[in-house]
């Protein structure tokens, strides 16, 4: 299978940078301690800020150090590759192949996460369990839940990130969009401020965007704060943005090829 | 009918520019102009012209990423830009300034992945590659990541990937550019071998005749977007108007710094007992050899060819 090699490749392909990854290690679980003693004296303040408890908030604390490769919030990734293949001219290559960009990169994006799960997701995570208490899925449902819905959250992030990158397409240059996608990222995806403690329709708004998918659903999904229903909603949630985004992308990704071949390049 | 099939192309390009601080006029660039050619399969063809004259952008529409503005083209009887995908699976590009290897990976992945990508059936597939890696020398390299490959290595490479899945014409754009000369000549070797054993149609885009010299029985040159030579390498010789030399060095200078008077030669130059002759291409250097010998005291003679980069740049000027 095509894509499953593609994903295979991708993997090995961060695997060679292992400095990078030891050094990514290190600097997560710093601000994994950092922001789990901020969350600490937020919730000694408030005990039940945003329903959650105070181990609740450490254990979302390192939830998103483990998020933040994993589901590149801060943009990267496979379509970092195709914006530099755009801005070089080496895209028209893949024009001479029968394969279609979309699930070439998606593809690509997978193996990355994957690989980006095993190392920065998981070390952090073990770091933080052994300096704080934290709180586990509560059975192997909510895991299997837990891994499905990390899946989709980074392919909702595969999706905002190559919109992001497609517009290299007319502007050449996708870095002042990709800047703006990043401070909206940071803020929506609950990665610094939890969305829950988000105040009244703030927080109604920030739960339905897409951001919504890339941390605060996975992370409520473990802690068990969406259990039954509300744990299959939050996946559908995630679904449903992936399916819309993918959607718009693939009719994007058509438009920019057709520039290239009608208007030349 | 023949492979390739261009019938009255062209392609324009609109350019804006700005003119006024608002204001933008729009410029038509005829970038291909009314381009008729064929080719046959099987053949070697050289397609040359200065920077700007519209090579890519012909090779562009061959390969169906570009749609032409008006005339017909037909590549092995499809139309590329609406067959562009099937096209894809019998066409082979090697570009001599970009890879399609995959950069971090060994060079034995980018060869499965490609193996995937077009479907190529197992047992070609392991076929091929096993022929490529003894011509091309690259059995050793296959587990070196590309991005440690040397450039000539990196070639090599690029051109095995682009005929694994056994495609019927392969497009060449610079294909020797920064190589040295051990590399450049092996590199065409392999060219010749994969179009003989193999019946792959070849159109080389190059700016190193050289290239076109040891590899092309035909040569295409295109300057302002439409044909100005389509013929044997030797026929550019007399298209271009150039001459032969005779280059004659005589025992003694002649007095007075005379020069040689001969029928169907001139003298172009002269230093001391040497003298610079000039005679049509087509003409036999035969009898002027004799002619010359039969007037005067000869120590030495030799013949200068005309370079062929001089021919093109004398044909390029011309327009």
């Amino acid at each position: 299978m095509l894509y499953v090699a593609v994903a295979v490749r991708a993997f090995r392909r961060y695997a060679t940078y292992t400095a990078a990854t030891l050094a990514g290690i290190f600097t997560n679980s710093v601000f994994g301690v950092i922001i789990s003693y901020t969350y600490i004296a937020v919730w000694t303040h408030n005990p039940s800020a945003g329903g959650y408890d105070v181990s609740d908030a450490v254990t979302y604390a390192w939830l998103g150090q483990a998020m933040i490769m994993t589901v590149a919030v801060w943009g990267g990734g496979a379509t970092d590759d195709l914006a530099a293949r755009i801005r070089t001219g080496d895209v028209a290559l893949d024009l001479y192949r029968p394969v279609g960009l979309l699930g070439w990169w998606l593809a690509t994006d997978l193996g990355r996460a994957a690989y980006h799960l095993l190392t920065r997701g998981l070390a952090p995570t073990l770091v933080g369990a052994v300096l704080f208490d934290l709180r586990y899925p509560d059975g192997p449902v909510t895991w299997l839940l837990f891994a499905v819905s990390t899946v989709l959250a980074v392919v909702v992030s595969f999706g905002i990130r190559m919109l992001v990158t497609a517009s290299a397409f007319w502007l050449l240059d996708d870095t002042g969009v990709k800047q703006l996608q990043i401070v909206v990222a940071m803020f929506f995806s609950g990665l610094v401020v939890p969305l829950v403690l988000f105040p009244g329709w703030t927080r109604d708004l920030a739960m339905a965007l897409p951001w919504a998918a890339f941390l605060q659903v996975p992370a409520d999904i473990w802690l068990g704060r969406r259990a039954g229903d509300e744990a299959w909603w939050g996946l559908i949630f995630q679904a449903a943005w992936a399916a819309a985004l993918l959607g718009v992308c693939q009719v994007v990704l058509q438009r920019a090829r057709r520039k290239v071949v009608v208007q030349g390049g | 009918m023949a492979l390739i099939e261009v019938e009255d192309l062209s392609r324009t390009f609109v350019v804006r520019r700005r003119t006024g601080r608002v204001r933008r006029t729009a410029t038509e660039v005829r970038a291909v102009d009314h381009l008729s050619f064929e080719v046959e399969r099987g053949e070697m063809v050289g397609y040359i012209g200065p920077n700007g004259a519209g090579k890519s952008t012909t090779v562009k529409m061959l390969t169906g990423i570009l749609v032409p503005t008006s005339g017909r083209l037909s590549v092995a009887g499809v139309d590329p830009s609406r067959n562009r995908v099937d096209l894809t699976r019998r066409i082979g590009v090697v570009f001599g300034q970009r890879t399609t290897l995959w950069w971090d990976l060994p060079l034995r992945d980018s060869f499965e992945l490609l193996r995937r990508i077009y479907r190529i059936d197992g047992t070609r597939f392991r076929q091929n590659l096993a022929e490529f890696c003894e011509l091309l020398d690259l059995g050793d390299l296959l587990d070196t990541p590309v991005r440690q490959l040397s450039l000539g290595q990196r070639m090599r490479g690029d051109i095995a990937a682009a005929l694994l899945h056994d495609p019927e014409i392969l497009y060449l754009d610079e294909p020797t550019i920064g190589l040295d000369v051990v590399s450049k000549s092996r590199l065409r070797a392999f060219l010749r071998e994969v179009n003989a054993a193999r019946d792959v149609t070849l159109l080389l885009t190059t700016h190193d005749l050289q290239d076109i010299e040891q590899l092309c029985s035909r040569v295409m040159v295109i300057d302002h977007g439409s044909l100005v030579y389509d013929g044997s390498l030797a026929g550019l010789h007399t298209q271009g108007g150039s001459t032969r030399t005779l280059v004659v060095d005589l025992v003694d200078p002649l007095p007075d710094e005379g020069r040689i008077r001969v029928e169907g030669a001139s003298v172009h130059k002269v230093e001391g007992p040497r003298q610079w002759l000039s005679f049509p291409t087509d003409a036999s250097a035969a009898p002027l050899v004799a002619a010359v010998a039969a007037s005067y005291d000869v120590a030495d003679l030799s013949i200068l060819e005309p370079a062929i980069e001089d021919v093109i740049a004398e044909l390029y000027s011309r327009r």
